[in-house]
């Protein structure tokens, strides 16, 4: 047990290792120049090696990835080139509302997504089954900032039921929760029908039948919680597959995030940002992964830790 | 030689199964009227794509509402949206195949390899795949995407890029299962080569595998492009794709709502198009899937 965590912890400290080597690589093979950038096109070429010099960017490759490692360590992920902010602060300061959009996100998933399955697997091969079913297919082929924009037009334009964007009250939550939420649903309301059909149909669930139970017992208390045990432990891989989202849904909807650093980043050339987020989005999703493979065995002892 | 482990599957007998199934058929329309629409464009549009009407906004500069001179109405710039649509139907085919085909050719080889091989060099693909898997993939294609020109084939390669992965690991899985099977230990005491061993007996066993994969994966490459695009960093404009035909209109989208719904839609349509052909390919071809459905 303790020899499986400590090899996994390993393998993922080598993993953030390599992301964060590949992700130095192809930001210092990028054709925009950031001294440039920051420097404004009037600049003489001394302003520029000037600058150049001070961000540490005159030196070769291996010390500036060197550098940047050391202070990683430290927690200290250097300093914005265009806000003269440090990195870390910045994330810190967007992290709590992308973190409050993601819970957002997964209580949408679920709640839309299990009852979805638990109801068709329950009609399997009827006509609700396959409504739902077809409702799933829409739910993941539906591009997250059409439907962002789709329910912006309808409940806040049109009903005005929610405001239009931005950051603070809970009905500013739920429009960018439900957009976020809305593809795992599809994902979710699919594997939590297989499952609960594979359970519905265990010796089990025939005995507590033969009982006499009440079907409504039977399915609350013999059958959901056997089938949401292997659905859980995918919580934690979804938390890779929305840091994607985010950058989407907060630029449709306005919201303070790190997605939205992150885009803003990527278009003035502010490479320790780009970096720093990069990481932490790397570091969620290798954590996501590491939580989903340590607590299966635990929510499920038939599952055993390799 | 008797390969009692493999279950024949004729493609006529594919095709049967998957004709009889309605939501395939539904896919199979759309995908037909998509690609029909982007062939034919030229003869289906009056107005071309990057044409800026006269007519094409009202007197106070306002895109035109769908009607019968304009089918989809016209954009900010008092061009044809129908037109635009149709043309646009090519980007997103042209990505799609182009870069899932480039996906699904990276995926297979690294797979195939690594479980074929194992050994060293299989560890180190499989180790390069989990590291890739820990990308955040939506931020490391708009990075790529910033980062070079966009051109149509940029974006294209940026998304192969990003998506071979999940091939990679399914192909891996396969192969090692299936190298573990006794028709491959037999063909091996019988002498036969690894090359022999991995073309015609491991390949041909990976084929429905990688069908299945190679459709579901469009429909991930067309919401890719679109989300690039959307975002102003996939296809540039003025070439037309249903992204960027949203990036360039959506400020205005709550006056003329048409701009953004109607590329929206079409977006939605193709992905969920290929989504169902892939799912009915996948329990046509996969019977360990079936009963679940």
């Amino acid at each position: 047990m303790a020899g499986y965590l400590l090899r996994r912890f390993f393998q993922a400290v080598l993993i953030l290792l390599g992301v964060s080597f590949i992700t130095f690589v192809l930001l210092y093979v990028l054709p925009a120049d950031p001294v440039r950038q920051i420097a404004g096109r009037a600049a003489t070429a001394q302003t520029v090696e000037n600058i150049r010099e001070q961000l540490g960017l005159d030196q070769p490759f291996l010390v500036q990835y060197g550098r940047y490692l050391a202070g990683l360590i430290q927690g200290d992920m250097g300093r914005s080139y265009l806000q003269k902010t440090e990195v870390a602060a910045l994330i810190a300061s967007r992290l709590p509302a992308t973190l409050l959009l993601m819970a957002g996100g997964i209580v949408c998933e679920l709640l839309i997504g299990l009852t979805f399955g638990v109801i068709a697997a329950i009609y399997r091969g009827r006509p609700l089954d396959q409504g739902l079913m077809v409702t799933s297919f829409i739910a993941v082929s539906a591009p997250q900032f059409v439907v962002g924009l789709l329910l912006l037009y309808v409940f806040a334009v049109q009903l005005g039921w929610f405001p239009i964007g931005g950051y603070g009250t809970f009905a500013h939550l739920v429009l960018p929760a439900v957009t976020l939420g809305i593809m795992g649903s599809g994902w979710y309301s699919r594997m939590m029908r297989s499952s609960m059909i594979e359970v519905l149909r265990q010796d089990y669930i025939r005995t507590a039948r033969a009982k006499g139970l009440t079907r409504a017992r039977i399915l609350s208390r013999h059958a959901l919680p056997n089938a949401i045990l292997p659905i859980i432990a995918m919580i934690g891989i979804d938390i890779g597959i929305f840091m994607g989202g985010l950058v989407v849904v907060e630029s449709v909807f306005g919201w303070p995030g790190i997605g939205q650093l992150a885009w803003q980043a990527i278009q003035r050339v502010d490479i320790p940002i780009i970096m720093g987020v990069t990481m932490v989005s790397a570091t969620a999703i290798v954590l996501g992964n590491l939580l989903a493979d340590v607590i299966t065995p635990f929510i499920d002892p038939r599952i055993k830790m390799r | 030689m008797v390969n009692v482990a493999v279950v024949p599957v004729s493609p006529a007998g594919v095709w049967r199964r998957l004709l009889r199934r309605k939501l395939a058929l539904f896919g199979f329309a759309i995908i037909f009227m998509v690609v029909g629409g982007a062939i034919f464009a030229p003869w289906l549009v009056r107005y071309s794509p990057n044409d800026q009407l006269f007519n094409g906004l009202t007197l106070q500069g306002a895109p035109m509402p769908p009607g019968a001179d304009f089918l989809m109405g016209t954009d900010l710039l008092g061009r044809d949206l129908f037109s635009r649509i149709l043309y646009g139907a090519r980007t997103s085919l042209i990505i799609g195949v182009v870069a899932n085909g480039v996906a699904l050719i990276i995926g297979t080889l690294i797979g195939l390899t690594a479980g074929f091989l194992r050994g060293w060099i299989g560890s180190v693909l499989m180790r390069f795949t989990d590291l890739m898997m820990a990308f955040p993939a939506l931020l490391l294609a708009i990075c790529l995407a910033a980062i070079f020109q966009p051109s149509l084939w940029i974006v294209a390669m940026v998304i192969a890029s990003v998506n071979w992965v999940q091939t990679a690991r399914v192909v891996y899985t396969e192969t090692t299962s299936l190298s573990e099977r006794e028709f491959i230990a037999a063909e091996r005491t019988l002498g036969a080569s690894q090359s022999r061993i991995l073309f015609r007996h491991i390949l041909p066993h990976l084929v429905p595998t990688l069908i299945v994969w190679g459709t579901l994966g469009i429909s991930v490459t067309v919401l890719l492009e679109a989300t690039l695009s959307f975002l102003g960093v996939g296809v540039q404009p003025p070439t037309p794709s249903w992204g960027n035909i949203i990036f360039e209109n959506q400020t205005y989208f709550q006056a003329a709502p048409w701009l953004v719904f109607i590329p929206g839609a079409a977006i939605l349509l193709l992905a969920l198009a290929f989504n169902l052909v892939g799912d009915a390919l996948r329990d046509v071809l996969d019977p360990t899937q079936r009963g679940y459905d």
